[in-house]
Formats: C-alpha cells, structure tokens, sequence
C-alpha cells in the first residue's frame, strides 16, 4: 500500500493546523495573559475542552455545525463550500484539537515575561503593538515555538474527529493515522508497520524538540 | 522647570490597605524622595512616567500637564516624554547594548536588525558612557555598573523631558555607587537635566538633592532645600 499519499496528506493538514494555531493560539494567549479577571480562566477552561473531548464527541459537533444541514455548513454551502469529507475538513479538525497545545504554552510564556521590560518599551515611546512585536513576542518565542511543535505532534496524531468530519477517502482525505486504522482493518501488516514507525519518529521527533527549547528550571533540573 | 505633582492612590492587598496621598512642587532640577521602602516613593514614580493610573490628583512636569483626574486627562505613558531607569535596569535581554540604547529612537513595530547602523544620537550615548567596545554584546554579559550605563543611555538617547530614577544605586557596590553618584551629577550638570530620584539612601539624598521630600506612610513629611 502506499504510504506516501497518506503521510504527505498528513504533514500538510498539521502544518496548516500548526500555522492558524500558531496565528489564533498566540493572540488568544496573549489576550488571556492581559486580561486579569476570573473569566480569562473560564475561557481558558473552555478552550482546552477539546484536549479532554473524545475526539468523537468534537467530531459530532463539527458534522453538526459544519454539515449541510448544521448551521455555519448551510452558509458555506450556499458559497459552495462544505468542508466535510475534504482535506479542509481535517485541518478544521487537527486545530481544533491542537489548539491548546499552543495557546497554554503561549499564555504562560507571556505571562512569564517582565512587566517591567513591557513598562519600559511603553515609557520609551513604543505603542502597544510595537510593545507586543519588539519585546512581548520575541521573548516567549521559545515557548510558543514549544507548543508549536507540541500542537504539530497533536495535529499529526488526530484521528477521531478527522475520521467523522473528513471521512477516509484514500488520496483525499485520509491521513497517517486513518490510513493505519485502515490498513490493520485490512490485514495489511507491512503498511501499518511502516506508518506506525514513520508517525513515531516524526512525534518522537518534535517532542524532543519541544523539550529542548523549555527552560530547564521548568523541567525541574538544576540550571546554569 | 517645574515638577508639580498632588496624588491620591488606595491599594488594598487582602487585609492591608495602603494609601498615598502626597503633594509636592519643586523648580529645582534634582529632586529627591526620600524613605523607607514601603511609604509610597515606587507609586508616585510610576504615576509621573504614565505605568500606573493614581485614583485622583494631578501631575505636571515643566507645564505639561500629564494626568488631571477632575479634568479627565491622562496621557498615555509612551507620550510623556519620561526617561524612566528602573532599580533592575529591565534592559531588553534579548537586544544588543547597541540595540537597546536604539531602542526609543526608533518606534517603528519591529526592533532595528542587529548590527544595524546605528544613529547618531545612539552613537553619541554609547561613547558617553563608555560602551562602544560592547554595544553588540547582550545585557548578560555586561557588569552591573556597566549594565546602569546601558539604562541610562537607553533612557537619555529617548531625549526626554525629565529622568525618573527609581533606586538607581541599590544593586551596585559601595565603590561603585559613591562613583556612579559622582558620575550622574556631573551628567546631571552637563546636561541640565530634570531628574527625579526616589531612594531609601540617605547618602543617595545628600548626594543628588537639590530639593529632597520625606515621604512616610504615603505623605510627604518634610522638605528640605539645598542652598545655591
């Protein structure tokens, strides 16, 4: 079986997922990190609910609002856009899930910046988003490029939700991990084998990065 | 050249409840507040550079009315003109000196590359205090008394109206600090500068004020002027 399709399907819906996170989840976080109130952590609550959501359950909201019949897919398909069982279907379905990953790494990396580095920008005559672009991003750059790679891994894993909104059509939308799920159905050992060991190294692979770009006071190691 | 300030600010932290009330009007180029930590000096500094909102009051700085809550002006902190050098120096840790001291002459959204060419007016602070041979280093790699440097540097290249210096000697040591002192009156003098100090020093207090407020428990207690 070919494993080509699958895994390039694959690759390209996380990096879209990992790009509109990387956009929704970094101005979300720093939003939240501003916002002192109760409510920040109500959405906060809110917004990881697809971390612990059976993926089954997000799947079924999507086709929900998403299919021909559910509320936003009606005024898509009045454009002629439908999203469900398209390639599109399963980056909707991968930044939903991954979306945490990105915005709790972000929020807590800018709350982790020094007001007073923030404070000083605006005394020195910078505006609020030359503050945000010059110092607030670049120094949680590190954490937000950790929960990058963290979402990118997510995004690759994703299959519940996938499988319900995007459907397992070989070529189109079937990813690395729906194409596994498909190749053990069908007894084909020797594929499921090698995807498995290519989804492996690639999330092995982006977890060790991940670690590495982490303080390490913040693993709970001794520092310099 | 005045400095004319009247705030009143209430923070509550569970049971505690501070309040600041103080009044306070000088033409005189160094001023001084002095006292303990805790009596209120940190507020009122931070309400003349614009980082904190006082609940009532009116602040001026050589006529330029920056706050006036009954008038319902605040202006915001990045147009008050305010050099502001913080006690930890909160130098950008991810700039270059040189890019650090660039970094109030050029607002634009994004910080200037590093080993960009840097201005005249950057250029000229650098060698004031000394720091050309490391304006591409970062500011971990500086001393403490060099790291000041930078600060003030970062502050003055910004060509403000008046410096707000908020325990500006504390991290350095004794030596240092008698020398820096001497260092920043003798800028202070080149440069006709509005400075406003805040300390808990008295040597900081003898050595900088031309005019020095007690403050206690968030009121001015005493004043006192030198005479010149």
């Amino acid at each position: 079986m070919d494993i080509w399709a699958p895994l390039l399907l694959s690759l390209k819906v996380a990096l879209w997922a990992t790009g509109l996170n990387l956009l929704f989840g970094t101005a979300v976080a720093y939003g939240l990190s501003r916002w002192r109130s109760g409510f920040a952590d109500l959405v906060d609550s809110l917004l990881t609910l697809p971390l612990v959501l059976p993926p089954t359950v997000l799947g079924y909201y999507l086709l929900v609002l998403l299919g021909r019949r559910g509320v936003l897919g009606h005024w898509l398909d009045g454009w002629g856009l439908s999203p469900v069982f398209t390639w599109q279907g399963a980056v909707i379905a991968s930044t939903l899930v991954a979306f945490p990953m990105i915005q709790k790494a972000a929020r807590a990396a800018f709350e982790d910046v020094d007001p007073h580095l923030e404070g000083a920008a605006r005394v020195l005559g910078l505006s609020e988003w030359a503050v945000f672009f010059r110092v607030s991003l670049p120094l949680a750059a590190k954490g937000i490029t950790a929960g990058a790679l963290l979402a990118f891994a997510r995004a690759l894993g994703e299959f519940g939700a996938t499988l319900m909104i995007a459907g397992n059509l070989p070529g189109r939308t079937q990813t690395l991990s729906v194409a596994i799920y498909a190749a053990v159905q069908a007894g084909d050992d020797a594929g499921a084998n090698a995807m498995v060991a290519v989804a492996s190294f690639t999330c092995v692979t982006a977890l060790l990065l991940a670690g590495r770009l982490v303080p390490r006071h913040a693993r709970g190691m001794p520092g310099r | 050249m005045t400095i004319d300030i009247a705030v009143r600010h209430t923070l509550t932290d569970g049971q505690r409840r501070f309040e600041l009330d103080v009044a306070l009007r000088s033409d005189r180029r160094r001023i001084v507040l002095y006292g303990p930590s805790g009596a209120g000096k940190s507020i009122t500094l931070r309400a003349v550079a614009g980082l904190l909102r006082p609940d009532a009051g009116r602040i001026a700085v050589n006529d330029r009315l920056l706050y006036d809550s009954s008038a319902g002006i605040n202006i915001p902190a990045r147009y008050r003109k305010a050099g502001y050098l913080f006690q930890d120096y909160a130098l950008f840790p991810h700039l270059t000196v040189a890019q650090n001291v660039v970094f109030g002459i050029e607002r634009g959204l994004f910080n200037p590359r590093r080993g960009a060419a840097v201005p005249a007016q950057a250029q000229r602070w650098l060698q004031v205090f000394e720091l050309d041979n490391v304006a591409s280093s970062h500011p971990a790699r500086l001393s403490g008394g060099q790291r000041q440097r930078v600060a003030l540097a970062r502050a003055l290249a910004a060509a403000p109206d008046v410096l707000l210096l908020d325990e500006p000697f504390s991290a350095l040591d004794p030596a240092l600090k008698t020398r820096m002192r001497r260092e920043l009156v003798t800028l202070q003098a080149q440069l006709n500068l509005q400075m406003l100090v805040i300390t808990h020093d008295p040597a900081d207090a003898d050595a900088l004020g031309e005019h020095v407020f007690e403050i206690h428990e968030g009121r001015v207690r005493s004043q006192m002027q030198a005479t010149s």
